[in-house]
C-alpha cells in the first residue's frame, strides 16, 4: 500500500515542534507499524534527512517502550501496543497522523519520544514490598488465596507504557497507579505497607503533574493490557482508608 | 544415569583433552598455558559454595558506603544485584540504555523459572536439577557453577514471592508448577506466559526502593561505551548520555557487567531490538576473554519470517509442543496447498517418526535442526523467503478434537491471539506455522567461580557470562541464572574483592581514563564523518544473513571459512561506506546503532573462528563434519571438553585461544540420546 504520514518532528525538549508530511510506498500489510516506520527511516537516511526518533525495544508487546499517538488514539486503532499493530489495520491511500504522547508529566525529548521517568518516581515513592534479599520466608509458608492471586496477576500485567495517561483528557495516571496499588494490595505480602504506600504514591503522582481522575474511562479503553477501571475504585478506597488511619 | 552416589566422587573422569583436528589453524594463536578457574573450592561438590561463602572476607558495614559499585544492566541479573548491594549499603550506580530499568529484555521471558523445591514430591532435588542442566548443556558447562545454581534456586522463589511476584497458585493458595522443556519433573514456576515480566518487576521495584533510599543512583538512557582499566584493574566506565550526547566518566571500585546476550548478531532474533554486545565487546578489546562465543541457542517455536521488512522474530512459548503435533507434507507438490486439504497419509509427523519416545517434545536443538532439514529438503510451508519456504506446521487439530476447543483456548489463548495478530491467520482453524529462530547465547565473557572476568575488578553476570549452560540451555534456566547471580552469588563473591578496599583514588586526568574517553570520542566522530551511502541497519542485516547461513544451526568448515572472508569484507565496507546523519550532541538513534553494529561485526568474525575450531557437534552447534551414521550430533569429549576462551589479538591481529579443561567429578559424561 501507499500511505501519507503526518509526523510530529521536534529537535529537542527546548525547540518548538511541527507536523511534517512524508509518503511511503509498497508497504506490506504483514508489516508491523514500527516496521513501516523503519522503512520510512531507511528512505529518509538515503535522502539525507535525519530519521525519525521513536522509542521501542522488545517489539513483542511487553516492554512498554513503544508509545505512538496514531490518528489521535494511543497505540492506534486496535487495543494493543504500537509494536503489535499491523498495517493490515490500515487502507491503501490512507493518511495517518503520528504524534508523541501528550501529557504535562511526559515532556517531549525528541520527535516521537517522551520522558516517562515520572512513572519510576511513583514506584520509588512506595510501589514495592520492603523485603531485603535473604530475609524471605519459605515461599509456601504464606498461602495466597487463588482468586486474590489471580486478580493480582491480572493487574500486575501493566507494562508502564503510559497510554492511559495519553488517552486521559486530564492526563491522569490513575489507571497505572491503581494497577500497582491493587497488585500489591491483593497479596498477603503487600499488607503491612498498604496504607502508607497508597498515600505516598498518590502524593508523588500529583507532584509529578498528572491530573486528577474524573472517571471518564478513556484510560481503560486505550490500555493494551486491558487493566480494568475498578482498580481506580480500589485506589480511592485505599486512599480513603489511609487518610482515616492518619497517613 | 549417574546416581547420587557420584556426588562424593572426586576422580577425574576425563583426562585433560588433547586437540587433534585443527580447522582453524592459521586464524588464531594458541596460548602457551591452560586457563584454570582457581577460585572454585575443591572437595565435595555439595559443600563448595558453603566453603566459598565462609572463606570470603567480610566488609564492615561502615566501610560499605565508601565503596562504589557500577552495574551495567538492569535485567534480572543487574537489577537484582543493584537492589541487593544497595540494601547491603554499598554505593551503587546502575546503567541501562532504555528509558526505565523495567524495560530490560528479561521482561520478555515467557515460559517460567526452574527451582528445585520438590513441591510435587516427584523426585526432584538439587542434584537432579544440577544433573539435568549439565546433561542438557551437553557437558560443556562448568560443574561447580551449575551445582551452585541448583543449590540457590529454591531461595529465588522465596525471595520473589516475598516481593509480591504473582506466581500461579493452586486452590489451596500454594504455588503451582509445571514441567517444561523435556524435563521429567515439575519444577518450573510461572506467571502465565509472562514470568519474565513479573520477575523483573519484582527486581525493579526492589531496586527503585533503594533509589529512594539513596543507595542506588540510576542512569537511564545511558550507554556504556568503554571500560576504564587502570594498572590492569577495572576502575570505571565511559558512558554516553543518549539524550544529550554527553560523554561521561564514571569511576568506581568495581564494575559489574550484566548487559545481557548478543543474539542480535543474527539481526533476526527473539531478542529485544536494543540487545547488543557492546559492553562485553568493549571489555573484550580491553583484555577480557570471550568464552565459547559460537554457542547459540535456536528456539524451535517462533513465528516464521514473512518478508524482507522483518525486524525481529517472535517466540511462541515452548509449552505449545505439549499439545501441538509438528508435520510437513510428504510430497513437495503439496507444500503450497491448504494444509487442511492434505490427507493424513500424505503428512510426515517427522519428530514422532524419528524420535518415537520423545516425539514432539525432543529438546530445542533437535527440534530446531529437524525443522531446518525439512525446509532444506524443500518440504517447508508458508511464503517463499529467499529460495525456499521457511516453516513447518504445528497442528492443534487433534488436541481440539480430543480436548475440545474451549480447553485448548483456556490453555493457550494469549499465544493463539498473538499468532493471529502477527500472521493474520486463525490457528484454531488453520495449523500454525513455526520456524526456528535465534533465541539465547550460551557464550559470553569468561568468568571464574566468583563471576569475575580475567580483568580484576570486572565481574560479569547473567546472560553476559558463559559459565552455566554449556552448549545448550534448557528451558526456564536463564531466568534462574540471572536471579541466582544477582541476588545470591555476586553479592557474596564481590564482597571478597571489596574487602581489599579502600582502593587508591583515581582522578579523571589519569592517563588510562583520558585514553578511554578519547577513544570513545574518536570512534563517534569517525562514524559521523565517513559520509558513505549505507545505513548501519543495512550492514546489520547483511551480517545477520551471513551468520544465519554459515554460523547458524548447521556449520561446516567450508562455510565458516567463507563467512570469515565475507565478514572481513563487510567490516572494511562499514568503515568506508557508512552513513550516519545528525550530530553527536543530541539523541541520535542511527549513531547508537552504528556503534552496536560494528561491535557485532567484530564479534561475528570471532564466532566463526570459534565455530571453525570446534570440530564437534554439541548442543545448538551442529558441525556437518561431526555426525553419527544416522545424522545425529556427535561430540568429541576427548578433544573438545574444554572452554574456548579467546583473548583479543588487536585490530588486524589474531585472537589467542586459551583453553580451560572441563573436569567432571560429580557427574559422568554420556552421549545424549533421545531416540
Ligand atoms: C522471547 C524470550 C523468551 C524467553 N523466555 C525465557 C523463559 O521462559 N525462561 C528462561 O529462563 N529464560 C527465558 N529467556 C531468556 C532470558 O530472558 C534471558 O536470558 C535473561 O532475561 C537475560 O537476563 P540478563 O539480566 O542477563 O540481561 P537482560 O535482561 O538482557 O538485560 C540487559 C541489560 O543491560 C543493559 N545494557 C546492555 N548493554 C548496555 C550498555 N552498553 N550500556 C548500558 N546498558 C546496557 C540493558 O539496558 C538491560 O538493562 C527468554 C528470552 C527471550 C528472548
Ligand atoms: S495501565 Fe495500561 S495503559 Fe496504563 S501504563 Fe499500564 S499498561 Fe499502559
Ligand atoms: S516495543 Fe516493547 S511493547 Fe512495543
Amino acid at each position: 500500500m501507499n500511505l501519507t504520514l503526518k509526523i510530529w518532528r521536534q529537535k529537542d525538549a527546548q525547540s518548538a515542534g511541527a507536523m511534517q508530511s512524508y509518503s511511503v510506498a509498497d508497504i506490506s500489510e504483514d508489516m508491523s507499524f514500527l516496521e513501516m516506520l523503519d522503512t520510512l527511516n531507511e528512505q529518509l537516511n538515503e535522502q539525507g534527512e535525519e530519521p525519525i526518533a521513536f522509542d521501542h525495544d522488545c517489539r513483542e508487546g511487553i516492554c512498554g517502550s513503544c508509545d505512538l499517538m496514531i490518528d489521535g488514539q494511543a497505540h492506534g486503532p486496535e487495543v494493543t501496543t504500537t509494536c503489535q499493530l499491523h498495517m493490515r489495520s490500515f487502507e491503501d491511500g490512507q493518511t495517518i497522523t503520528i504524534e508523541p504522547w501528550r501529557a504535562n508529566a511526559f515532556p517531549v525529548v525528541k520527535d516521537l519520544i517522551v520522558d516517562r521517568s515520572a512513572f519510576d518516581r511513583i514506584i520509588q515513592a512506595g510501589g514495592y514490598v520492603s523485603v531485603n534479599t535473604g530475609s524471605a520466608p519459605e515461599a509456601n509458608s504464606v498461602p495466597a488465596p487463588r482468586d486474590k492471586a489471580m486478580r493480582a496477576f491480572n493487574v500486575a500485567t501493566c507494562i508502564g507504557c503510559g497510554a492511559c495517561v495519553a488517552a486521559c483528557p486530564n492526563g491522569s495516571a490513575s489507571l497505572f497507579l491503581g494497577a500497582k496499588i491493587t497488585h500489591l494490595g491483593e497479596l498477603p505480602q503487600g499488607q503491612p505497607e498498604r496504607m502508607g504506600r497508597v498515600a505516598s504514591m498518590v502524593a508523588q503522582h500529583d507532584h509529578e503533574g498528572f491530573g486528577g481522575c474524573t472517571n471518564i474511562g478513556e484510560c481503560t479503553g486505550a490500555c493494551p493490557k486491558e487493566i480494568p477501571l475498578d482498580v481506580i475504585s480500589q485506589l480511592n478506597k485505599d486512599l480513603r482508608d489511609s487518610l482515616r488511619a492518619g497517613f | 544415569m549417574a546416581s547420587t552416589a557420584d556426588v562424593s566422587g572426586l576422580t577425574e573422569l576425563n583426562g585433560p583433552p588433547e586437540q587433534r583436528s585443527d580447522d582453524a589453524h592459521g586464524y588464531y594463536t594458541p596460548a602457551a598455558q591452560k586457563l584454570v578457574d582457581a577460585k572454585a573450592p575443591t572437595g565435595l561438590i555439595k559443600d563448595r559454595w558453603t566453603t566459598r561463602k565462609m572463606d570470603n572476607r567480610l566488609v564492615n558495614p561502615a566501610n560499605r558506603r565508601k565503596l562504589d559499585v557500577i552495574i551495567v544492566g538492569t535485567g534480572l541479573a543487574g537489577g537484582a544485584a543493584a537492589a541487593t548491594l544497595g540494601e547491603a549499603g554499598y554505593n551503587v550506580k546502575s546503567f541501562c540504555y532504555q528509558d526505565s530499568p523495567r524495560r530490560a529484555h528479561s521482561i520478555a521471558a515467557q515460559g517460567g523459572i526452574n527451582a528445585a523445591k520438590n513441591y510435587k514430591e516427584d523426585g526432584d532435588s538439587t542434584y537432579r536439577l544440577f544433573y539435568d542442566t549439565v546433561k542438557g548443556g551437553d557437558y560443556r558447562s562448568r560443574e561447580s557453577n551449575v551445582y551452585r545454581l541448583a543449590e540457590v534456586s529454591a531461595n529465588i522463589i522465596d525471595q520473589c514471592v516475598a516481593q509480591g511476584v504473582p506466581f500461579a497458585r493452586d486452590y489451596a493458595g500454594l504455588l503451582d508448577n509445571r514441567s517444561f522443556g523435556g524435563v521429567q519433573v515439575s519444577r518450573t514456576f510461572y506467571a502465565r506466559g509472562q514470568t519474565g515480566q513479573q520477575l523483573l518487576i519484582g527486581a525493579y521495584q526492589a531496586m527503585e526502593r533503594q533509589v529512594a533510599e539513596g543507595t542506588v543512583t540510576q542512569f537511564t538512557r545511558h550507554e556504556m561505551l568503554e571500560v576504564i582499566v587502570v594498572d590492569g584493574t577495572a576502575r570505571g566506565i565511559i558512558a554516553r548520555d543518549l539524550v544529550t550526547g554527553e560523554i561521561e566518566t564514571h569511576l568506581a571500585d568495581v564494575v559489574v557487567l550484566a548487559s545481557g546476550g548478543y543474539g542480535n548478531v543474527f539481526y533476526l532474533s527473539t531478542n529485544a531490538m536494543g540487545s547488543n554486545v557492546t559492553a562485553s565487546w568493549r571489555a573484550h578489546r580491553k583484555g577480557a576473554y570471550m568464552a565459547n562465543p559460537c554457542y547459540t541457542q535456536i528456539h524451535p517455536t517462533c513465528i516464521p519470517v514473512s518478508g524482507d521488512h522483518q525486524s525481529k522474530l517472535t517466540l511462541m512459548s515452548e509449552s505449545l509442543r505439549n499439545d501441538g503435533r509438528i508435520w510437513v507434507p510428504k510430497n513437495k507438490e503439496d507444500c503450497t496447498k491448504d494444509p487442511r486439504d492434505i490427507p493424513e497419509e500424505d503428512r510426515d509427523y517427522y519428530l514422532e517418526r524419528i524420535y518415537p519416545s520423545f516425539g514432539n517434545l525432543v529438546p530445542r536443538d533437535i527440534a530446531s535442526r529437524q525443522a531446518k532439514n525439512m525446509c532444506d529438503e524443500g518440504r517447508g510451508v508458508g511464503p517463499m523467503v529467499g529460495d525456499f519456504r521457511r516453516g513447518v506446521y504445528l497442528d492443534f487439530a487433534d488436541a481440539i478434537a480430543r480436548l475440545g476447543e474451549d480447553a485448548v483456548r483456556e490453555k493457550y489463548d494469549n499465544l493463539f491471539d498473538m499468532y493471529e495478530r502477527i500472521t493474520g491467520e486463525n490457528p484454531y482453524q488453520v495449523p500454525m506455522r513455526i520456524y526456528p529462530a535465534v533465541h539465547y547465547v550460551m557464550g559470553g565473557l569468561w568468568v571464574d567461580y566468583d563471576l569475575q572476568s580475567n580483568i580484576p575488578g570486572l565481574f560479569v553476570t547473567g546472560e553476559a557470562n558463559f559459565s552455566d549452560h554449556g552448549a545448550n540451555r534448557l528451558g526456564a534456566s536463564a531466568l534462574m541464572q540471572g536471579l541466582a547471580d544477582g541476588y545470591f552469588v555476586l553479592p557474596n563473591t564481590i564482597r571478597d574483592y571489596l574487602a581489599d578496599g579502600p582502593f587508591e583514588q583515581i582522578s579523571e586526568s589519569h592517563p588510562a581514563v583520558v585514553e578511554a574517553r578519547t577513544s570513545v570520542e574518536e570512534r563517534i566522530s569517525k562514524f559521523l564523518s565517513i559520509g558513505g551511502s549505507r545505513s548501519a541497519d543495512s550492514f546489520h542485516k547483511e551480517l545477520g544473513n551471513i551468520m544465519w547461513e554459515y554460523c547458524g544451526m548447521e556449520r561446516s568448515e567450508e562455510g565458516l571459512r567463507k563467512a570469515i572472508d565475507m565478514i572481513r569484507e563487510l567490516k572494511a565496507e562499514f568503515w568506508s561506506d557508512l552513513k550516519v546523519l545528525g550530530t553527536a550532541d543530541s539523541l541520535n538513534q542511527s549513531l547508537e546503532k552504528a556503534g552496536r553494529v560494528i561491535d557485532f561485526i567484530e564479534l561475528g568474525e570471532l564466532m566463526c573462528i570459534d565455530a571453525l575450531n570446534r570440530r564437534e557437534s554439541c548442543g545448538g552447534h551442529f558441525r556437518a563434519e561431526s555426525q553419527t551414521e544416522d545424522g545425529e550430533a556427535l561430540r568429541h569429549d576427548e578433544e573438545f571438553a574444554y572452554v574456548a576462551a579467546w583473548e583479543w589479538g588487536g585490530d588486524g591481529g589474531q585472537p589467542v585461544l586459551h583453553k580451560e579443561d572441563l573436569i567432571y567429578t560429580a557427574i559422568e559424561m554420556k552421549q545424549r540420546s533421545y531416540k
